[in-house]
């Protein structure tokens, strides 16, 4: 008997009609059709399901040492292993963090670390109901004969490693593609970034993470917010239809886009409610419904911009969770407000909570701007931002 | 005033009250909203722009079909902006065809698909022993035009070019006819199918030539919609990627050309229900198919918001085990789910060779699931809507008054089927369990 497939829970695949994997028929020396099944489905929908549940989002932790060391610079700390350990206990230890944060994204150094008292780091986010995720990307490098234009590298031996990830505690990925406009985009760019996602979302599955999907069209460039749109429905395009080749689960993933804006050197600026109704568009003309959860990126946006557009968003339902994956629009004024010293621990705490409340009531459409204080209009857009 | 869209959505008194403070603060002369049934004909629009420049269509809804509901219940559709500087490419219909689609895919209604070419109604009018002849055709179709009670539940009639301009034996043209009733009628526009070479007997549509011209011809004939089926089958290696993709092209091709003469185009890519394969496997294949038509119309800069769907649904081999109607719900909902953008505002599913209550019972079943369906799921039938009707009319004037009532059962059965609200009560007439399949169909 076939259960029910599709229940509010998800067992979507659980009892899949056909026993066990369906086998590859041998027609006359061609293969006949493979009929998707993966040993993850069921958990894999369950996960997703988990990190797009209302009123919570994505705390993206996951700068490399590299980025993460200029974080450190920038409040005149060393980059040091421990340093960046006691920065990232100090996020994932905010307590009562689980009330808005359902997932958070850490670099492989974290992924196998531990707090002070010796708990492991994947330990602490779990008993605040939180997912540990982990990137799997090794970064964007030069793409020969583009427009200048990189292409996102991380393939070789991804199984392998993302099997160790899923053993170590991780549940979900995610794989960071860039595509900018001032370069055209060129096709090949965008066909590499499309085709890499849709391996690695395929690779992910298959070993029990759910891949989020993430095809940053960048901010920088000076052109209006139609040009963004045009790029960015062509960027989904391609990247649903790779991803439905490489037959990715798509009740299993997350995406993770950029909300569609004006350039950061555009002259004409949108306001939330323009930005929330062409980047609904986008969504509406891209997303199958299957996909449980949309965690948009703040790519630059100060911490108040990000939490604005967020709520205009979600003034009415969406046939998917909106939420965000934020790293600079969450940790800001974390950062300015611990200063490296451990007295400031406490209130640097607060100061995350206080974020991730606020975009928790950005994604029920509730939030209320004159809560805020200064810091958050921050600017934290860097020209030529590299993760 | 955010851009709200409540498309499908059945509003009680409750919401009375905000379709009522809408309508006060325009200055277009609305008529009462009394407790009778009323229909805004999509052709004389009453629409208005606000002050946030949404654009709204009132509907009501046939109280017949809201069983005990005793408020009125309006169906509201309130567009997104057209104003804005949205989509860098916008065609001349950009609006219209957006209305018209929305228009379609009301639920409670659907589309009566009569555009049999000729030589296909030949072998309908043969199967009851009637001559192929115009007069003959021509009395077929208005015997279905002219049932008292049916178009208010028919929101579009797909014809053949014959019919499109045709008149009544009274002398109205058929067109004008739909059109007073509401109806848009709609156009068949492809010229058939013919075979890849090199492959296993797939084929390609074609009809690309001079569409344009013709698409222009149809609307100032008054179509409003188009249809275009592309065919693909399911064996032990098809359908191959060059039958998808060739015929996923076509498909964008003839769309992007509809919307530039007016016609809003439903995109039909039907995979043949022949042979022996699981349900599993057409799932698969349907998920493939549709996943590659998308791609091709967002390729192409089709409108998906002024676009509809017509898919077959998702159900065992021909020639392989029956499985439930919810069972046949939950794959196709869930190859949608996965597939279809909620851009798109209906999807008007294809029987087939269904017996014409299997199909109901189907469209039905998978409008009672409850899962997120951003879409209506309606029906665009032509032998689920018309096998028994035929049989009864026999071709004998006679048998008008019964065959039309035949045809109303259907009509009234499918309607409530795109509400989850049927029954199974329809009353039999002849015919209606009927399996309709004819191997390896040719339109």
């Amino acid at each position: 008997m076939v259960a029910t497939l599709l229940s509010n829970t998800p067992t979507l695949l659980g009892s899949r009609p056909v026993a066990g994997r369906a086998q590859p028929r041998q027609v006359a020396g061609r293969k006949a059709l493979v009929v998707r099944a993966g040993p993850y489905d069921e958990e894999l929908i369950q996960t997703a399901n988990k990190v797009a549940s209302k009123g919570h989002g994505i705390l993206a932790m996951d700068e490399s040492n590299a980025t993460c060391g200029k974080r450190l610079d920038s409040i005149g700390l060393e980059n040091t292993e421990q340093n960046r350990r006691t920065y990232r206990e100090l996020l994932v230890s905010a307590p009562g963090l689980g009330e808005f944060i359902s997932g958070a994204i850490l670099f492989e150094e974290t992924l196998f670390q531990s707090a002070e008292d010796g708990t492991k780091f994947v330990d602490v986010l779990n008993k605040q109901g939180i997912v540990p995720g982990i990137k799997v990307d090794k970064g964007l490098v030069p793409m020969p004969n583009s427009n200048g234009e990189s292409w996102c590298q991380g393939l070789d031996g991804l199984a392998q490693r993302t099997a160790e990830y899923y053993k170590a505690g991780a549940r979900f990925a995610k794989w960071r593609s860039v595509v900018s406009i001032p370069a055209g985009p060129s096709p090949m760019a965008l066909q590499d970034c499309a085709y890499g996602l849709a391996r690695y979302a395929a690779i992910s599955q298959a070993s029990g993470l759910v891949p989020i999907v993430e095809p940053e069209v960048l901010l920088d460039g000076e052109h209006d917010i139609d040009r963004t749109f045009e790029v960015a429905q062509e960027v989904w395009a391609q990247t649903f239809k790779y991803l439905a080749d490489q037959k990715v689960l798509f009740e299993g993933i997350l995406l993770k886009p950029s909300m569609v804006t004006p350039g950061a050197d555009c002259s004409k600026r949108e306001s939330p409610e323009v930005v929330a109704d062409y980047t609904l568009k986008l969504l509406k003309r891209r997303v199958p419904p299957a996909v449980p959860g949309i965690m948009f990126l703040s790519g630059g946006q100060s911490e108040l911009e990000a939490t604005l557009n967020l709520n205009a968003m979600n003034q009415s339902p969406n046939p998917w969770h909106v939420s965000f994956s934020y790293a600079r629009a969450l940790q800001n004024s974390v950062l300015k407000t611990w200063q490296g010293e451990k007295k400031n621990e406490k209130a640097a705490q607060e100061a995350l909570l206080k974020r991730a409340q606020a975009n928790s009531k950005a994604q029920m459409g509730q939030y209320d701007p004159s809560m805020e204080s200064e810091g958050a209009g921050e600017k934290l857009y860097e020209k030529g931002y590299k993760y | 005033m955010p851009c709200q869209h409540f498309r499908g959505e059945m509003l009680n008194a409750a919401s009375e009250e905000r379709a009522q403070s809408l309508m006060r603060l325009h200055p277009y002369p609305w008529p009462a909203f009394v407790n009778k049934l009323t229909l805004y004909s999509p052709l004389q629009p009453y629409h208005f722009l606000s002050s946030a420049h949404s654009v709204s269509w009132f509907y009501s809804v046939p109280c017949s079909l809201l069983c005990d509901l005793a408020e009125i219940s309006l169906f509201l559709v309130e567009l997104p902006s057209s104003s804005c500087k949205m989509s860098c490419f916008k065609g001349k219909y950009h609006d219209e065809l957006i209305a018209n689609a929305a228009y379609i895919a009301t639920p409670g209604k659907g589309i009566l698909a009569a555009d049999e070419s000729t030589g296909t109604i030949g072998k309908r009018l043969a199967s009851i022993n009637v001559e192929n002849v115009e007069s003959n055709r021509r009395a077929l179709r208005e015997l279905l035009f002219t049932t008292p009670g049916a178009l208010p539940l028919i929101s579009g009639v797909i014809l053949f070019e014959e019919t499109l301009f045709q008149k009544s034996s009274n002398g109205t043209l058929f067109v004008d006819m739909l059109k007073a009733a509401g109806v848009l009628p709609g156009i068949k526009v492809d010229k058939g199918t013919v075979d890849l070479p090199g492959t296993n007997s797939e084929t390609t549509t074609q009809g690309l030539d001079s569409l344009a011209q013709r698409c222009q011809q149809y609307y100032a004939a008054g179509a409003r919609f188009a249809k275009w089926r592309a065919v693909l089958k399911i064996g032990p290696n098809e359908p191959s990627e060059l039958a998808i993709h060739e015929n996923a092209h076509g498909l964008a091709r003839y769309a992007v050309i509809c919307q530039e003469n007016g016609l809003v185009p439903i995109v039909e890519p039907e995979i043949l229900v022949d042979g022996p394969h699981s349900i599993d496997t057409c799932a698969d294949v349907t998920e493939r198919v549709i996943a590659a038509c998308y791609k091709a119309l967002n390729d192409h800069h089709v409108l998906l918001e002024g676009t509809l769907l017509k898919p077959n649904m998702v159900t065992p081999g021909s020639d392989a085990p029956k499985v439930s109607p919810d069972v046949i719900a939950e794959y196709t909902v869930r190859a949608l789910r996965r597939t279809v953008p909620p851009a798109v505002p209906g999807i008007m599913f294809l029987s087939g060779g269904q017996s014409e209550e299997e199909a109901t019972l189907n469209l039905n079943a998978m409008n009672k699931l409850k899962v997120l369906k951003p879409w209506t799921l309606s029906f665009s039938f032509g032998r689920a809507l018309q096998a028994s009707t035929l049989k009864t009319w026999a071709g004998k004037a006679d048998n008008v008054a019964k065959a039309q009532a035949a045809f109303l059962s259907r009509c009234k059965a499918n309607s409530a089927a795109t509400l989850g609200a049927y029954k199974g009560d329809a009353p039999t007439v002849a015919g209606a369990s009927e399996s309709l399949h004819v191997k390896d169909y040719k339109y």
